[in-house]
């Protein structure tokens, strides 16, 4: 077989960082090419670079394509070719019908005036392509997730797709959505689609993939061809984490002592979908001075099990019981958890954890302005010197504390919310992804007062989606999937090929 | 070295545009009438004027600064204001309660309508906009029902008062007044001192300091400006009651938004609401709060100024939430929030005051009027704008 596309020596360099290093993939005429890696392993830059969001010339490496050499300047460029993704957010119109959305942008339409007999036909043809029995006029927010994506295909489908992308398509579907739209992918096999699949399912994979390329930190580690040799889910484990772990994390001694928080039949619905579960029944402890992991998936339900045990940020119908230092806590609004001991650090800081507009000093004190003021009445004193002492403690590189928080870099910003919630006071404190988007020098002072927060006798929860930080970080690691806790490892027992496993096998 | 503190004097200037730039702004509006009025603009008793006129607008400002820096709007507060007005003077005229009761009754119903449109923001989050253009229909339809198309009045002396009445001279009833000339002495030593310790305090902690020069010329100025309006009002009939008031309710709400938790996390509201919440602040109920607060300030504006005018009109208010609004954003208050000053909305409304006086003596018809004004809001936001696009 030819190949259709051929990706050769890719590199994309970001400020800081080298998302991709030499990527080498190439994709056969007709078959389905599945792309592994961990989260941050370069999947989604690589496709990126493949439909021209980074456009020719911001990286270094060449793409042929049926062929010849191409250089997509937009996403426009790469469709114009037949290369469609369709990405993990659905990119579809809720309050319009199907039909509208298949041809939005690209409207069935003479001078401006859609004729609606022809686009309604069209619909209707590429629905039965795609297997989905509605018409063509119901709006597609009232569909399921599945019927959406397959309206997303039959998007594709109208603009004669050769090279389909999925980026996760099937994680957010039910078990038997994810049989028809693997169906279907075949189908179009057999019809001469080539599609390229990302996913994390890796029994799904070996079910449809013709071949896989497994990507880890930014380089091409292998290309496994199922014609050639049976690919297993322990291989592409393997390829997947085997990192080697160099010192990155800073020595800790380990000594827990008594349970100091604990989770007990923790269930939450969605706040909008009423009927689905997003917490099943989740139960945890941590004692005083360990820090606790918990790790999983994007969409496995971390950050909402967090944001719905602090103040019931996130969810509805909440059930289950919070108790701090043995004694149930009341967590049942935000300054209620903050009364209990707990501390939640935000995945996303920019939008949820800072005043962006704001100084750092203001920032620092936001959670307990209590305890900079009298009477409601701030000390601006005292607040200047608590926010002092928090730049020195942490090290947070600042000519001073007056300086928005906007003009620091993402590693001084965390310094800051850290200082924000330890001035506080907490006993238990949950950081989401804490180094997303730091660093590497920066994530080690992280790790370093995550240390220091311990050896205080505090309990860290500790969420986050790169394993190796887990592992060199955590006593204890709760493996999450789906909304509910599927296997607990203890730091001996804990490798990245165990979590993984526990994370794919379902 | 010069050439070092010279660089380090603009670029403070440049950082700091907007700041100098209102006061400026105002001085400048100053003179230019002054000039073209042939000085009428700060004769005693234009200044007097001035001060009655826009006092209304001055009181609702600083509601409105702190429903907009919480990143919130209220068009209702014209509507509002001309209720109040109008129940007042049925309360006083028709049913003829002792102005004591009226008083308190009124400012309670501003704070009834402003919780009322403050829940369906705060607990249903309906935009402000929606709800408060509700509010700006409802209100204007009840004063009309109420006062039935005819203006009522005239008011006993002592609710007249309120707006038209000036503070007694302690020490006789010679010109000019020395208890106005006092409370101006002593206005100016307590601006002087509390910028002095301002710039103390920033010393110590090395934030970033104002060039001494700058300090000096702006408090120089400020105190100047501040003691001629006193000399010409002791020229006239001294200080009025409504100025006093004024002046009380603006230090009360700048301590307010600069010094106290309250005002500090209506500020982060504004900022980031989302972050706000998860710091554990009561959003819900501090922008209820908010919407409160403007309410009760709408209506004593409402009072104020039927007060002026010994009589409740249907057409009271009409309009006035622009120019309230308006002054505001002159004033450098952020349109998503989160930024503003009580000082700037003040300075705001007097621009806007002195420019509506200095145009009527002058004789601009209104058609024109309302050409310049709009004009120089957009002027002012998009030097904002500008400002910080520059920076950025």
């Amino acid at each position: 077989m030819t190949a259709l596309l051929e990706m050769r020596h890719i590199t994309k360099t970001f400020p800081g960082v080298k998302a991709l290093d030499k990527v080498n993939l190439i994709v056969r005429q007709g078959e389905i090419h599945a792309i592994c890696g961990e989260n941050g392993a370069g999947k989604s830059t690589l496709m990126k670079v493949l439909s021209g969001v980074y456009p020719a010339g911001s990286y270094d490496g060449e793409i042929h394509y049926d062929g010849a050499l191409a250089q997509f300047r937009s996403i426009r460029d790469s469709e114009d070719r037949g290369i469609i993704i369709i990405h993990q957010e659905l990119a579809l119109v809720p309050l319009l019908s199907i039909a509208e959305n298949l041809f939005l942008g690209n409207e069935r339409a003479a001078q401006g005036v859609i004729n609606w007999p022809e686009t309604f036909r069209q619909t209707e043809a590429l629905l039965r392509k795609v297997g989905l029995n509605e018409g063509p006029g119901v709006q597609v927010g009232k569909l399921g997730v599945g019927k959406q994506q397959l309206v997303e295909i039959a998007k594709a489908l109208s603009k004669d797709v050769r090279l389909l992308i999925l980026d996760e398509p099937t994680a957010a579907l039910s078990e038997s959505d994810s049989q028809a739209l693997l169906d279907l992918l075949l189908e179009l096999k057999a019809q001469g689609v080539t599609s390229i699949i990302i996913s994390h399912k890796l029994n799904e994979v070996r079910r449809v993939a013709d071949s896989v390329t497994v990507i880890r930190d930014g380089t091409t580690v292998s290309t496994l061809d199922a014609h050639k040799e049976p690919i297993t889910e322990d291989r592409i484990v393997r390829d997947m984490v085997g990192r080697d772990m160099a010192n990155r994390y800073p020595e800790r001694e380990r000594r827990a002592g008594d349970v100091l928080f604990e989770v007990e039949g923790w269930n939450v619905w969605h706040p909008e979908h009423a009927e689905r579960q997003v917490i099943r029944n989740v139960s945890m402890t941590a004692r005083a001075g360990e820090v606790v992991g918990i790790a999983g998936l994007m969409g496995a339900g971390r950050t909402e099990l967090a944001m719905s045990i602090f103040g019931k940020s996130y969810g509805r119908n909440i059930s289950g019981r919070v108790s701090v230092q043995g004694k149930p806590a009341d967590t049942s609004t935000v300054s209620r958890a903050i009364a209990a001991g707990l501390a939640y650090v935000t995945e996303d800081r920019k939008s949820l954890g800072l005043v962006l507009e704001d100084t750092i000093q203001t920032n620092t004190s936001l959670a307990n302005l209590e305890g900079v003021s009298s009477r409601g009445i701030i000390n601006d004193a005292r607040e200047t010197e608590v926010a002092e002492g928090y730049r020195a403690a942490m090290r947070i590189r600042t000519p001073s504390v007056f300086q928005k928080v906007m003009n620091l870099s993402g590693g001084n910003q965390q310094k800051v919310v850290l200082s924000k919630w330890l001035f506080t006071g907490p006993e238990v404190l949950i950081l989401d992804e804490p180094t997303r988007g730091i660093d590497v020098g920066a994530k080690y002072e992280i790790y370093g007062i995550i240390n220091d927060l311990s050896a205080q006798g505090k309990a860290v929860v500790m969420i986050s989606s790169e394993l190796p930080e887990l592992l060199g970080m955590c006593d204890r690691i709760y493996v999450m999937n789906e909304g509910a806790f599927v296997g607990e490892l203890t730091a001996a027992e804990a490798t990245q090929e165990r979590i993984m496993s526990l994370i794919v096998t379902e | 070295m010069n050439q070092t503190a010279k660089t380090g004097v603009s670029a403070y200037l440049m950082k700091h545009m907007r700041d100098y730039g209102l006061l400026f702004a105002l001085i400048a509006i100053m003179v230019f009438f002054q000039i073209v009025t042939d000085g009428t603009l700060l004769k005693p008793v234009n200044i007097t004027n001035l001060f009655l006129q826009n006092s209304y607008i001055i009181i609702m400002a600083l509601g409105m600064l702190m429903v907009i820096v919480a990143g919130h709007i209220d068009l209702s507060v014209g509507s509002v204001m001309g209720f109040v007005g109008a129940l007042a003077a049925v309360m006083l005229v028709t049913w003829e309660l002792p102005v004591w009761v009226v008083i308190p009754v009124s400012l309670m119903v501003g704070a009834l309508i402003g919780a009322a449109q403050g829940y369906f923001v705060a607990f249903w989050r309906i935009p402000s906009f929606i709800v408060t253009l509700a509010g700006m229909l409802v209100f204007r339809g009840l004063s009309l029902w109420l006062l039935a198309g005819q203006s009522i009045g005239p008011f006993p002396k002592s609710f007249q008062a309120l707006s038209n009445g000036f503070i007694p001279d302690l020490f006789g009833v010679d010109k000019p007044n020395v208890t106005a000339l006092l409370a101006g002495v002593v206005a100016v030593g307590v601006l002087v001192w509390l910028a002095v310790q301002g710039r103390n305090r920033a010393a110590r902690y090395g934030m970033e300091m104002e060039p001494f020069a700058f300090f000096a010329a702006r408090n120089a100025v400020i105190s100047a400006a501040l003691m001629f309006v006193v000399w010409k009002l002791a020229g006239f009939r001294g200080l009025p009651n409504v100025l006093i008031s004024m002046v009380a309710l603006t230090v009360i709400y700048a301590f307010i938004t600069e010094r106290t938790t309250l005002g500090r996390r209506v500020y982060a509201i504004g900022g980031n609401e989302k972050a706000a919440k998860l710091s554990g602040i009561k959003t819900e109920r501090l922008t209820f709060y908010t919407f409160m607060n403007m309410g009760v300030l709408a209506a004593l504006g409402g009072l104020v100024f039927a007060a002026r005018l010994n009589t409740a009109t249907p057409k009271a208010g009409f309009g006035v939430e622009l120019d309230v609004i308006a002054a505001v954003f002159i004033g450098g208050a952020s349109m998503s929030g989160g930024s503003g000053k009580i000082v700037g909305a003040v300075v705001g409304a007097f621009i806007m005051g002195v420019m509506n006086n200095g145009m009527s003596i002058m004789g601009i018809g209104i058609d024109y009027q309302q050409v310049i004004k709009g004009l120089v809001l957009l002027a002012a936001v998009f030097f904002d704008v500008y400002n910080k696009q520059k920076q950025g």
